[in-house]
């Protein structure tokens, strides 16, 4: 896909990209500093996708990218162009949680919040490619999502739950 | 957080990218593949282009393939991902997914390339020293045309590779091999997310109990990965015994130009260049290229 831009009347560069983000397709005119997470942030006012550390550490932004848990804190909006992107608010299909969701409230796997939008991403990609994970490939799983409250062992039952496996109660 | 302002092209071929590189006289151009080194860099402030050209329509860099007589053919655009789940890869070398697999975490393994790992000339990075020991080489592209070269030369300091800066890293080859095993030990802090404090590559060509051939490549202890060449000599003809490979170790520990940092002293850090020595070169004599 080629880069189409126009000048604006201050003289900067303002880029067409093209975006699919939950299933509707939006169109803007950014600014090349834009990167994904400002554009789901601050131009579809999807604020659900949460910015952390803002250097890849923390994994609190993180969305599903053409089926790939990436940190939208560290990609152009520029070079997401022409693709498909999931974030939080597309994980409930209608007005009903998705069953992730139901098991991190059902479990306690929601704290301060901090890391919920990008610890619930990382797990529905994970599901999505491992409907049945091991608690080993559930940490592995979430290893790039650090959770402030330290709530890790409520994060990994709710995800066991969400895969429809028994929980274990040895913690 | 917004980055600064800087000027944006996607081009469409490695000519087109080239043609960028030189087509903006005074200006700071830099290459974005994954963007997990960059961007961050742009945070800091450390790093602030005025250019910046996307190597992301480049899908001929996302190639990983088997060419007979040359080996396997890494495009420099795959993610660190892309190598732990290459069928072709795995089916080889999977001493080299594996080290794909022990960085950074997961999102950043899907957008951080081995280009971009080779490129950033980070002292710490997993892959350059499994890929030194397979005796890897690497094509740099650019207006005068095409050189190879084994990616051991590329490497000039921390963050700083041979590259010119009209230059672009588009392939990583690894030959078909004589060795008969190979294997990288990384030491980290952590599981995920941690740079490694030591890493330990090794690769041996064993017949018959003996070793006939053997490289050894130390990570995060100099400001390039190092080879630990008298170890390396030191091990040829011997038969493979416990106390030949520790001695191996106790020798590559005295080629290590480690630093005392915030993650470890030197001490400790040459200690773990003698044990992970000992074990990778076990690991890849007795499990050959699956580790």
């Amino acid at each position: 896909m080629s880069t189409n831009f126009i000048i604006d009347k201050n003289g900067m560069k303002r880029y067409l990209v093209t975006i699919k983000v939950n299933g509707t397709e939006y169109t803007k005119l950014i600014k090349a500093n834009c990167l994904l997470s400002n554009f789901l942030r601050d131009e579809l006012e999807l604020t659900g996708t949460k910015k952390g550390c803002e250097i890849g550490d923390c994994g609190s932004c993180t969305v599903i990218l053409n089926g790939k848990p990436i940190n939208s804190c560290l990609i152009l909006a520029l070079d997401a162009d022409g693709a498909e992107v999931m974030t939080v608010e597309g994980l409930a299909a209608s007005n009903e949680l998705d069953i992730i969701q139901k098991k991190f409230l059902e479990y306690g796997a929601i704290q301060c919040g901090y890391c919920s939008a990008g610890m619930l991403m990382s797990a529905k990609a994970l599901l999505t490619k491992n409907p049945k994970p091991t608690e080993d490939e559930i940490r592995a799983g979430i290893s790039g999502n650090l959770c402030r409250c330290t709530g890790y062992i409520n994060i990994i039952k709710a995800i066991t739950a969400a895969s429809g496996q028994e929980v274990s109660d040895s913690h | 957080m917004y980055l600064p302002d800087f000027d944006y092209y996607a081009p469409e071929s490695v000519e087109e990218a080239c043609k960028y590189l030189t087509s903006f006289d005074g200006k700071l151009v830099k290459l974005v593949n994954g963007g997990t080194d960059v961007i961050p860099k742009m945070k800091h402030g450390t790093l602030t282009p005025d250019v910046i050209v996307s190597l992301r329509n480049l899908t001929s860099l996302k190639k990983i393939e088997y060419v007979k007589g040359k080996g396997i053919v890494i495009g420099a655009g795959n993610t660190h991902n892309d190598l732990v789940f290459s069928e072709v890869l795995n089916g080889k070398y999977n001493s080299v997914s594996n080290a794909a697999s022990t960085m950074a975490a997961n999102q950043v393994r899907h957008a951080g390339t081995i280009g971009g790992n080779i490129i950033s000339a980070v002292p710490s990075a997993d892959l350059p020293p499994i890929l030194i020991v397979l005796n890897a080489t690497v094509k740099f592209v650019g207006p005068q045309g095409e050189r190879v070269l084994p990616i051991e030369e590329v490497f000039a300091g921390p963050s700083k590779t041979v590259i010119a800066p009209d230059e672009i890293l588009t392939e990583i080859v690894i030959p078909d091999q004589k060795m008969t095993g190979s294997k990288y030990y990384k030491f980290a802090l952590r599981k995920a997310g941690a740079l490694a404090v030591v890493g330990v590559a090794a690769a041996v060509e064993v017949e018959g109990g003996v070793i006939k051939d053997a490289r050894i490549s130390l990570g995060a202890v100099g400001p390039t990965p190092l080879r630990a060449k008298k170890a390396e000599e030191f091990l040829k003809g011997k038969k493979v015994s416990e106390e030949v490979l520790a001695e191996a170790g106790e020798i590559a520990k005295t080629e290590a130009k480690p630093i005392s940092d915030f993650r470890a002293s030197a001490d400790y850090r040459a200690d773990l260049v003698r044990i992970y020595t000992k074990r990778a070169l076990k690991y890849a004599i007795e499990n050959g290229h699956n580790g």
